[in-house]
């Protein structure tokens, strides 16, 4: 039978038609393809609009189409809209075809005769192809209610705690032995100047004791099968070599510890901790670590003093790590950043001069609970200093290192200006190559300090230095600077220099990415699945993203992203089965030969061999789509559903139509 | 025709998740490649028949060029290593065709990489430009409308 198909060309205002010439596209289209079957071409102002949609489904009632092809953006953005309009149309919405004129040719185009001409060429290639689609219905998949949040931040906590409050199941994974994150870390937020553990504990609290909640902590993703509804995720639980069962958290086995570490991660470096530990006081679970690579008995076979004075015996030097399987809906990945390494920038003394502290240091300086129990004071341990140095952007909106804005640390910068101010009421000098202060209540913040007295010079600070020139400047650290609001080179001496180092992605991000099938932008940040509009989805469906594995963003963000993948999950949940694209090949047994050539293909284990028929078949529930099987056939006894040969065929015969045109003209 | 100069048409094809979002994000951002390239979206780089590349040289294509994700970053965990396998040997069928080898060019790109699509798109026009006109269409028409060729397809 031949189709009857309704071509629709968009102007999307001027995107497209200021750089395509749309009438003579639509024009050209009911002419030349008419014996193809088009019978019906537009061009309209908003394809996308009610009024666009409308207008196909009036024409699939008055001119009975069977078929239709939309030229305007990506399929990315608007193929749910048009197989929607045809679906209400009364069209099986498998039969539309998006063919992407503004993101391939007018907004990469400048030639307007060669741009309309490639816009042609590419209606003509969906016009052959769509003849060939077929009506199919989506693929219904049950969706598993328990979902897996990865990453015990503030933002892993915020969307755990949400899927849990509306009765569903979480399982928490977290790499340190406790939860909390970076925030855990911090002494107060900005611009409110709240503790940041008094605000976290409770929830942190509320997330440990939830009876939705399956903590595990010092825990690792290893594997990820599976697809959206029906992941089965490998989980190692490292070793504790604690009874959790038995243990009260009494933490006689860290006091009596003899062996102290340098604490690299909730301490940044700044203080020691027993062999065997709780990282902070307020960790959740309550439960201690031992670090077996620090640990005495695994290192020399002796000592086991946690054991002799634990008083519940809960001390278990044989414990392995063990490895658990879970079966999760959906996935939310909120592993967030890695601080940038301040060593890299060697001209600021970070590791070689003694009072330069990164901004994380400082956190635990200025924390009552960290090393110095709050007092900011210089290396030494006991002085206060006069003056402190606060570089900004130190490895941020720079070319050489990276090249984004962090967007935390200006804020950040100005509150340790302030506790500087509070604490010491030492003189603060701030170095910034622009102020951004974009948040609630932070510009006003900023106005405080400028009150306060603080000195803001603006200007990339090119080295910190011990070298003094005058008297004045010895047994300081100079900063050199060029101030460019008065256009002039200083150095200015100051007792303790602060870093603002920059976030960055986590140093195993990509591999981390690679296990859960989502990529990295250039940058090294997950990619959503719309910077604008779907910023916590992303192009693998059923997995996440919240925080700062998005990119750099401060506590309400990504508080606000934790909720907003939660509402997402909790979407899905709640309508208990997903549509997924009827994307599937499946095998002819009357063409097959039995070569099993597919069968080693499928990464998915989706091809079976029937011995006794001596045919393949393939599996629905755990093909992908991908379409290298039907590829590989060498019998064509495999086809795949939207990507068939003879829709791709048409399609290259499609593109190649008006050249062929030109070409037999030129040759005639 | 030969007092202007040649247009090659080049067929691309994209696999969904990072070439032809690579594709979307030149779009969006606006960057400028040769408009000769027309691309096919698959799903997979790995769905690439090597029918259909030899469907575009056939049909009057002047280049074809193949793009996926980077190896290791496949969203069917290593179908792209088998467009490589393809890729290899399409390119010695090609010579065995008298086709410049050239003609078939293979560029990994992720979906953040818009801006190394649009300049390997335009090198690759540059390439083909350079190498001239298929025209295995028209040849391959006179090949098969040869009173030899019909007595055996006849």
């Amino acid at each position: 039978m031949t189709e009857k198909i309704g071509v629709y060309v968009c102007h999307c205002g001027t995107n497209i038609a200021g750089t395509v010439d749309v009438e003579a596209v639509s024009k050209w289209a009911g002419e030349k393809l008419a014996h193809q079957g088009v019978v019906v071409s537009r061009d309209y102002k908003f394809m996308c609009s009610s009024l666009g949609q409308e207008l196909i489904q009036k024409d699939i009632k008055e001119f009975g189409l069977t078929r239709v092809v939309v030229g305007a953006c990506s399929p990315h953005l608007h193929e749910a809209t048009f197989r929607n309009a045809c679906k209400e149309g009364g069209l099986n919405p498998y039969l539309c075809e998006m063919v992407s004129v503004r993101e391939q040719v007018s907004w990469v185009h400048t030639d307007k005769e060669a741009a309309t001409e490639k816009a042609k060429a590419l209606i003509a290639g969906g016009v052959a192809r769509v003849v060939h689609n077929e009506a199919l219905e989506p693929l219904r998949v049950p969706i598993h209610a328990d979902t897996l949040v990865v990453g015990g931040g503030i933002a892993g906590i915020q969307a755990a705690l949400e899927i849990a409050d509306a009765g569903f199941h979480v399982y928490l994974v977290e790499r340190e032995p406790s939860i909390g994150g970076h925030m855990a870390q911090f002494d107060k937020t900005f611009p409110t100047l709240d503790c940041s553990a008094c605000i976290l504990t409770p929830k942190m609290v509320q997330a440990g004791s939830h009876p939705n909640i399956t903590l595990l902590t010092w825990s690792e993703v290893t594997k990820v099968d599976g697809y959206v509804g029906n992941f089965v995720v490998s989980i190692n639980k490292k070793a504790r070599y604690i009874k959790t069962e038995d243990c009260t958290g009494c933490g006689i086995c860290w006091e009596k510890c003899p062996w102290k570490v340098t604490d690299e991660v909730f301490e940044a470096g700044m203080a020691k901790r027993k062999a065997v530990y709780v990282p902070f006081p307020q960790a959740v679970p309550k439960y201690p670590v031992i670090d077996a690579v620090n640990c005495a008995y695994f290192l020399k076979g002796t000592c086991k003093a946690c054991e002799k004075f634990c008083p519940t015996n809960a001390i278990d030097f044989e414990q392995k790590d063990e490895t658990i399987t879970v079966q999760v809906g959906n996935i939310i990945l909120a592993t967030g950043y890695d601080l940038f390494d301040a060593k890299r920038i060697p001209q600021y003394g970070y590791g070689r001069l003694e009072n330069v502290y990164t901004n994380l240091e400082f956190e635990r300086l200025c924390n009552a609970a960290g090393p110095t129990g709050g007092s900011i004071v210089l290396h030494d341990g006991k002085t206060a200093p006069k003056t402190v140095g606060i570089v900004h952007c130190v490895g941020s909106r720079d070319q050489n290192y990276n090249a984004y804005c962090s967007a935390i640390c200006c804020m950040q910068s100005l509150k340790f200006a302030h506790l500087v101010h509070e604490r010491t009421g030492a003189e603060v000098y701030n170095f910034y190559i622009d102020m951004r202060t974009p948040g609630k209540g932070y510009e006003e913040f900023y106005q405080r300090l400028l009150e306060e007295g603080t000195h803001f010079v603006r200007g990339k600070v090119a080295e910190v230095t011990d070298f003094a020139r005058t008297p004045e400047e010895e047994g300081k650290l100079i900063i050199q600077v060029e101030d460019t609001l008065i256009g002039k080179q200083r150095r200015i001496p100051v007792d303790m220099v602060v870093l603002s180092a920059g976030l960055q992605p986590r140093h195993d991000a990509k591999e981390v990415g690679k296990m859960f099938g989502i990529a990295c932008s250039s940058d090294g940040w997950y990619i959503e699945r719309h910077p604008k509009l779907d910023p916590v989805a992303t192009m693998t469906e059923g997995v996440f993203i919240a925080g700062c594995v998005q990119g750099p963003k401060d506590i309400p963000a990504s508080v606000a992203q934790g909720a907003g993948a939660a509402a997402r999950v909790l979407g899905k949940i709640q309508q208990k089965e997903i549509a997924l694209e009827p994307v599937r090949a499946s095998i002819n047994e009357a063409q097959c030969s039995g070569c099993r050539i597919c069968n080693g293909l499928c990464p998915f284990s989706a091809i079976l061999f029937h011995e006794d028929k001596m045919v393949s078949e393939i599996n629905p529930a755990l093909c992908q789509g991908c379409g290298t099987c039907v590829a590989a056939c060498p019998a064509g006894a495999i086809s795949g559903t939207c990507f068939s040969n003879e829709q791709i065929l048409s399609q290259i015969e499609g593109l190649l139509l008006l050249n062929l045109d030109v070409k037999e003209a030129a040759a005639a | 025709m030969n007092d202007k100069t040649f247009e090659p048409t080049i067929i691309g094809f994209t696999c969904n998740w990072c070439s032809y979002r690579a594709a979307d994000t030149a779009g969006t951002a606006r960057v400028k490649y040769a408009p000769n390239v027309r691309l096919i979206r698959l799903m997979c780089s790995g769905r690439l028949d090597p029918t259909f590349v030899f469907k575009a040289f056939a049909g009057g294509a002047d280049g074809v060029m193949v793009t996926g994700c980077h190896p290791g970053d496949c969203h069917y965990v290593e179908q792209n290593y088998k467009a490589l396998r393809r890729f290899i040997l399409m390119k010695r069928v090609l010579v065995q065709m008298g086709i410049d080898p050239a003609r078939l060019k293979l560029q990994w790109a992720s979906a953040a990489e818009g801006v190394q699509l649009a300049a390997e798109i335009n090198k690759f026009v540059e390439e083909v430009r350079a190498l001239g006109p298929l025209h295995w269409n028209l040849d391959y028409q006179e090949a098969v409308s040869t009173p030899a060729m019909e007595e055996v397809t006849a």
